[in-house]
């Protein structure tokens, strides 16, 4: 029995486990790790912001906060607000990130978090429109990586959803005469989530084997990546699958199975932690 | 911007994966893509693009890919590399990368949300597209070797 390094040959300390079905840390291929979500001021702490949401998928620990501001809409779209979401991957999450502007993967992930947004309308931006030409809301989405683990894109993608379910807006009226606005912080609303996107995603070894929500160890190992989300309906909101080896339709085809049956499970974890913190 | 950096790391990240790196250790590869006009199908352009270059620079690959944008139209008509018009009126518009190995798929990329069996309808006419575009490099790889 030879032995073999975790830290010489990781590759091969990988494939040994892989044969058996199983990884280092002793979860099947097809397990997720254990997924927490804490969600508004209370228990997220961001005192601030309007929405927030804690969410840890393994060690990975991503924080979404969620701010709405009023600005005018753009001349082409008058009756359509805006939401901006920005990742960060500071240098206190992984040593692989150095500090100053974002690097690719931080630019790349928040590109990723815009189309979500834009493909599921989980948010129509006619919805944030206060006054067609003069009013409307801006929502800055603040996604930050507080551990990097690996599977970065479910993990914002959860806690973004979450937090937007816990946004509350305060209602915003024109006066006739001043023709200035007047914000009631009195009287809040919810904001209408239409749809509610859930990311899965899996690195692929060798060429075939296809392993779920992989650790920063495996995804550096693993020899590409594939994300799907999906929404309620099992409609495909994305499928991202950035270069890596190639898989033939069948094999992405089960990648898809299994994100439905994981959007299932997500979105109860939502509806359990939202109902917690509604007040009776 | 954050579009174009996005754009680049599905490019970086296809041409690894076919590129043969282990044959040129300590060497940098360099590609460099410049839009000249951009009338719709722009990052499968790209794309074809890349995998011609690389073709040109006589690099070792293990396989070829293709670039091949399907548009999902609002009727449910699938429609191949589109116009810039077509893709604002599609309902989806799917981008794929196909190997010439076995029409396996490299990169794959969408823009609004269609149903799995759309998809797989989609996948299943860019992998027989692949083999025009394929078909299109031997032909200019031919051309450009041949005396004339």
């Amino acid at each position: 029995l030879s032995i073999c390094s975790r830290t010489v040959e990781p590759l091969e300390y990988y494939r040994r486990f892989l044969k058996e079905n199983c990884r280092p840390d002793g979860r099947e291929l097809g397990e997720f790790r254990t997924t927490t979500v804490n969600i508004g001021k209370y228990l997220c702490s961001i005192t601030t912001a309007d929405g927030s949401a804690l969410v840890k998928l393994g060690n990975t620990t991503v924080i979404c906060g969620v701010k709405a501001e009023l600005a005018a809409p753009a001349v082409d779209s008058a009756n359509k607000g805006y939401i901006v979401p920005n990742v960060e991957l500071p240098s206190l999450c992984a040593e692989r990130f150095r500090s100053g502007p974002p690097g690719e993967e931080a630019q790349a992930a928040s590109q990723f978090i815009a189309d979500v947004i834009e493909n599921s309308q989980m948010i129509v931006k006619e919805d944030l429109c206060i006054a067609s030409g003069k009013l409307a809301w801006v929502l800055y989405c603040d996604i930050i990586c507080l551990d990097y683990d690996g599977n970065l894109l479910d993990a914002s993608v959860f806690a973004l959803l979450t937090a937007l379910k816990n946004v509350q807006l305060p209602l915003v009226t024109i006066n006739e005469e001043t023709g200035l606005s007047e914000v009631n912080l009195k009287q809040k609303n919810p904001l209408i989530i239409r749809k509610h996107p859930v990311a899965t995603s899996f690195a692929i070894f060798d060429d075939t084997l296809l392993i779920v929500d992989p650790t920063a160890e495996e995804e550096d190992l693993a020899s590409g990546t594939v994300t799907i989300v999906t929404d309620e309906e099992g409609r495909l909101c994305s499928v991202h699958k950035p270069g890596g080896s190639p898989l033939t339709g069948a094999k992405l085809q089960d990648c898809i199975t299994r994100a439905i049956t994981r959007h299932k499970e997500v979105k109860k974890l939502i509806d359990k932690v939202i109902k917690s913190i509604t007040p009776k | 911007g954050v579009l174009e950096r996005s754009r680049e790391q599905l490019l970086r990240q296809t041409c690894e994966a076919v590129v043969l790196g282990v044959l040129h250790p300590r060497t940098a590869v360099t590609l460099v893509l410049q839009v000249l006009s951009d009338a719709g199908s722009l990052l499968s352009c790209c794309l074809n693009a890349a995998c011609m270059a690389l073709l040109d620079a006589g690099l070792p690959l293990a396989a070829l890919f293709c670039g091949v944008t399907c548009a999902l139209q609002p009727d449910g008509t699938i429609l191949l590399d589109p116009t810039a018009r077509q893709e604002q009126e599609a309902r989806a518009v799917l981008t794929f990368a196909i190997g010439s190995s076995e029409r396996k798929v490299l990169m794959a990329t969408t823009k609004g949300s269609c149903s799995v069996e759309e998809m797989q309808q989609c996948l299943a006419a860019a992998q027989h597209a692949a083999d025009a575009v394929f078909q299109f490099y031997r032909d200019s790889v031919r051309r450009r070797y041949s005396k004339s």
